[in-house]
């Protein structure tokens, strides 16, 4: 028997050791084994000049992933308790922040950023009686000039399950940190970074006992925005000023680089950099005046007169008039009975196309609508509108920019019959091709589309694809890659019809009689301006103003647009002609010099 | 022609073996027992060194102090006649079973068990010298009843004899000694002569009363094998829930033992280096030895206790008095059991019951009640020789 006995220990152990000896290596291997996600830094964003828009801020936050913690109710309620004196905070605010913090299972909520060093030290001391909670070290945005280029720079949030799923994030762990909008949103593959890992040695109580191994996270790159921090600031201080809902966008004429791009009201993005209960969120965002949209590339606005530009190119290049043809502006026009007046009941008598232009007679372009054929998906003006990128995305590297809307009689019969619209009361007529030629009626335009198609009347035909990133560039300080995209398309537009309608906006703005001259005639630098003034239902009228400066040598495009702003030169001009004077540094300083300086050299011609 | 000069003899060298008293003794048997405690203190000095901040030799040098302790224990036992501790066995059996029942009553309890009597020196844990003084005591019991005419009353006396320190044992609660008790005494018994019939009537008995109360219990509504089933099946589920358990521990132990493959991880062990294997220097040394040393190591050990069991059960039937034999019989059944669940244990074929592995586990009571027992085997050794 004890032969027996001693036969059968030995042949286990002969099984055990000999013929299963590798499975319970391997399991025993992994078993003291931990691995850790070592998050990089993300990338700091700069403006132009290398200034430093936002950086990281190393915080110690205590986190607790739900899906951790105890699964025995008892315990879970015995552990929330402990957590909650430990932070001074009820059970019951403990399970409204697990509850209302957006997320998803298995996610991390974050209790308390910034812990201080004597809880800091205890959880990490006590950490075996805490399953679920933890101390982690992230990095959270610190944006150095508060709400500045909030909109653009957008913000950073944990990936979503769904993200998770897309090949673009295919490397990424649950909880970490990604671009969700603006340029963090767009560069986000190369701000990223790359996490790394460090294989730690636990012993059965959690306890580190040595290092195995490290893969190094690799920090992300930085972004060079084409932006001007400082015409940023100016552009967006002018806004404010004005108090009213309202945006800018000033671009270079022949890049389609984004000096600066701006929207009121804004919001400071350091408030996601904290944590909030969904309550506060939602609060948050639902301010009045919509602060989290961006009106610059979002707002989508009739032009009123800021669209005639567009309607005289599609007259002059498909013919429907020569540069010297004449309409007797008589203050109104009959149209199959319908009688349309200019604006503020002016009469200019009889006009060309350059003084149309100047003087922004209403008259002469109701004309031009009334002649201009439109049916189905197409129209002269309508397809001009297309190619001077209206009614389409703009292609710019800010993932929420809109389409606007440029209206075709299919357009419209389409929605009238859905019953979807209550303004949409009938199907397509001439009238609405009038109503189109002076910017009026259903056509919407953002800030960005009008500045971009304003710049390819001043380069001379391309419409360039706007873009915000300028380049990435390493740790290192080498420059990874340039943005430099190329323009959407090229317009053919003579050389006649450029140098009528550009004449036509340099009349309005420099000349006694011209729109913006009250605004733009003193203003040291040629330039070419029109302003827009749009009715809209139920609310005064929206302020436009589209620039190009210089005029006989465009650099650069500013679009403003201010709701219930009044005429365009009442709001929208001067915001444009404060941006125009910070560029061309005509209030000191050194920033704007080099762009004066070329201006002048030009001279006039 | 030297010895022809008394003026110029040295007194004649005194073989070595006679000069340490050893005279008589199972060389065999001794050898095999210091070679075991000798890897023991070795593992020890492996595989302690972050058990005690600050004190890498703390189990170290208690284990070597009392297998020092333990091997002079030994040698003077196996120099007194064994037959003397007859007359004192009432004496050895009321000590032996006062001293668990003291336990009973002042014991410090650690793990929920009350096994041990804080001494000034050390904790003392009655139970494992029980096995051995119930070893001689019953012994003497025996031998004296056999003398008389031999009935089923006398049975039942022996067999209450026999088995109340292994009740009082119970109750402590250490199944795992307890075990070791009622197999010491139903060996001593069996080895005895008692009339089988005599065992088989007292089993039939048994079988019905704990068939009885088992019924009657589950009718009761008291579950006696499911709840720990369902304990087993919910550690094996959850491993981490509670460090504690049985089968986590046997989990533990399995892993540490199949991962030493053939000659062991050395000091990469990290089942036992890294606490995942709990109680490694006492109740679980022998995982401590499967993972570091491998089938190389764990089989020598398997191999230095077959010699034991062999020299042992060589004393046993040389044993020139009857009851050197019945000693005999208990001390291996006590080492055989005990070797046999401990390492059955380690290796995932026992559950888990708490019994020390002899001569290997670290521990003062255990390594004395040990050599103890070995040296009440060399004396018998030396007896018969000398008969």
């Amino acid at each position: 028997m004890v032969i027996a006995a001693v036969a059968m220990v030995t042949l286990r152990l002969w099984s055990l050791q000999i013929l299963s000896g590798e499975h319970y290596r391997a399991l025993a291997r992994d078993h003291g084994v931990l691995d850790v996600r070592v998050h990089p830094p993300r990338g700091e964003i700069l403006d132009r000049t290398g200034k430093v828009l936002v950086d990281n801020r190393t915080v110690m936050s205590l986190e607790l992933r739900p899906s951790d913690l105890p699964s025995s109710h008892a315990e879970r309620r015995a552990e929330l308790r402990r957590l909650g004196s430990l932070l001074g905070l009820s059970q019951r605010a403990i399970h409204s922040k697990v509850r209302e913090t957006p997320q998803y299972a298995g996610y991390p909520v974050v209790l308390r950023q910034d812990v201080d060093r004597r809880l800091l030290f205890y959880m990490l001391e006590n950490r075996r009686s805490f399953p679920g909670a933890s101390i982690e070290r992230t990095y959270v945005r610190q944006y150095k000039d508060g709400s500045l280029a909030a909109h653009i720079l957008g913000l950073v949030g944990q990936v979503s399950p769904h993200q998770l799923t897309r090949p673009a994030y295919r490397t990424l762990k649950p909880g970490d940190i990604i671009g969700q909008a603006g340029v963090e949103y767009t560069y986000d593959k190369f701000l990223r970074g790359t996490a790394g890992s460090e294989r730690i040695q636990v012993d059965a109580l959690g306890r580190p006992r040595g290092q195995l191994g490290s893969r190094p996270a690799r920090a992300g790159d930085n972004l060079r925005l084409t932006l001007d921090a400082g015409l940023q600031a100016v552009g967006e201080a002018a806004l404010r000023a004005k108090g009213l809902p309202s945006a800018f966008a000033a671009m270079n004429v022949h890049t389609g680089a984004i000096l600066a791009m701006g929207s009121y009201p804004t919001y400071d993005p350091s408030f996601y950099t904290r944590p909030h209960t969904k309550a506060q969120y939602d609060a948050f965002g639902n301010r009045p005046g919509d602060p989290l949209v961006d009106r610059a590339d979002q707002g989508g606005y009739p032009t009123g007169s800021a669209f005639k530009p567009i309607t005289a190119t599609a007259a002059l290049e498909d013919h429907l008039i020569s540069p010297g043809t004449i309409f007797d502006d008589t203050g109104s026009l009959d149209i199959g009975g319908l009688v349309v007046h200019n604006a503020g009941g002016a009469a200019y008598g009889p006009v060309d196309m350059s003084t149309a232009i100047k003087v922004s007679s209403d008259v002469y372009f109701f004309n031009l609508g009334l002649h201009a054929s439109a049916s189905g998906k197409h129209g002269q003006i309508q397809d001009w509108a297309h190619r001077y990128g209206l009614g389409e995305k703009p292609n710019i590297d800010l993932p929420a920019a809109g389409p606007g809307l440029i209206p075709t009689p299919a357009w419209r019969n389409r929605v009238y019959r859905s019953h979807k619209n209550p303004y949409i009361d009938r199907p397509w007529n001439q009238g609405d091709n009038v109503n189109l030629a002076v910017g009026q009626g259903d056509v919407m335009v953002t800030p960005l589309q009008l500045a971009r198609a304003y710049a390819a009347l001043g380069n001379g035909g391309a419409l360039v694809t706007p873009h915000v990133g300028g380049r990435i560039v390493d740790v290192h300080g080498r420059t990874v890659r340039r943005i430099r995209p190329a323009p959407r398309r090229h317009l053919h537009i003579s050389d006649q019809t450029r140098n009528v309608i550009l004449g036509g906006m340099h009349r309005a703005a420099d000349e006694a009689g011209g729109t913006s001259d009250a605004v733009m005639g003193s203003f040291p630098i040629p330039v070419a301006g029109k302003t827009g003034t749009a009715e809209r239902e139920g609310q005064q009228d929206q302020s436009w103003y589209g620039v190009i400066a210089p005029y006989d040598n465009p650099q650069i495009v500013v679009a403003v647009t201010v709701e219930r702003g009044g005429f365009g030169v009442e709001s929208a001009a001067p915001i444009a002609r404060t941006i125009l004077e910070r560029y061309f540094n005509l209030n000191g300083g050194s920033a704007g010099a080099v762009n004066a300086a070329a201006a002048r050299a030009a001279g006039p011609g | 022609m030297e010895a022809a000069k008394p003026s110029l003899t040295i007194a004649p060298r005194r073989p070595l073996a006679e000069r340490l008293g050893l005279t008589g003794v199972d060389g065999v048997m001794l050898g095999a027992s210091v070679g075991l405690i000798a890897f023991s203190v070795f593992t020890l000095a492996t595989s302690t060194r972050d058990e005690i901040a600050g004190r890498p030799m703390y189990f170290v040098e208690r284990q070597a102090l009392y297998a020092a302790a333990g091997i002079v224990l030994m040698i003077a036992i196996s120099r007194i006649d064994y037959t003397r501790l007859r007359d004192l066995r009432m004496t050895i059996y009321a000590a032996m079973v006062g001293s668990i029942a003291l336990v009973l009553l002042v014991g410090t309890a650690v793990r929920g068990s009350n096994r041990w009597i804080n001494l000034p020196f050390f904790q003392f844990e009655p139970s494992e010298l029980a096995k051995v003084l119930l070893c001689v005591s019953l012994a003497a019991f025996v031998y004296e009843r056999v003398r008389r005419p031999f009935g089923l009353r006398q049975t039942v006396t022996l067999l209450g004899l026999g088995l109340a320190p292994a009740a009082l044992v119970f109750l402590q609660p250490d199944l795992g000694t307890g075990i070791v008790l009622v197999a010491v005494a139903l060996t001593i018994l069996f080895v005895s002569g008692i009339p089988w019939q005599h065992f088989a009537a007292i089993g039939a008995v048994a079988a019905l009363i704990a068939g009885g109360v088992y019924a009657a219990g589950s009718a009761a509504g008291v579950s006696f094998l499911h709840g720990y089933q369902q304990d087993r099946l919910t550690a094996f589920l959850h491993p981490s829930d509670d460090p504690s358990d049985a089968s986590y521990q046997v989990n533990q132990a399995v892993i540490a033992v199949g991962s030493g493959e053939e000659v062991g991880r050395g000091s990469e062990a990290t089942q036992t280096e890294l606490l995942f294997l709990p109680e490694r220097h006492t109740d679980f040394i022998y995982a401590v030895i499967g993972e570091r040393f491998g089938f190389l190591g764990a089989a020598f050990v398997i191999f230095l206790y077959a010699i034991l069991f062999w020299r042992a059960i060589r004393v046993m039937r040389a044993s020139s008095s009857y009851y050197g034999t019945l000693i005999a019989a208990g001390v291996v059944a006590m080492l055989v059991f005990q070797v046999i669940i401990n390492v059955g244990m380690n290796l995932g074929l026992m559950p888990v019951t708490g019994i020390t592995l002899p001569l290997m586990s670290y521990g003062g009571s255990s390594v004395l009640g040990t050599f103890l027992a070995l040296g009440i085997l060399q004396s018998i050794h030396a007896q018969s020789r000398r008969d």
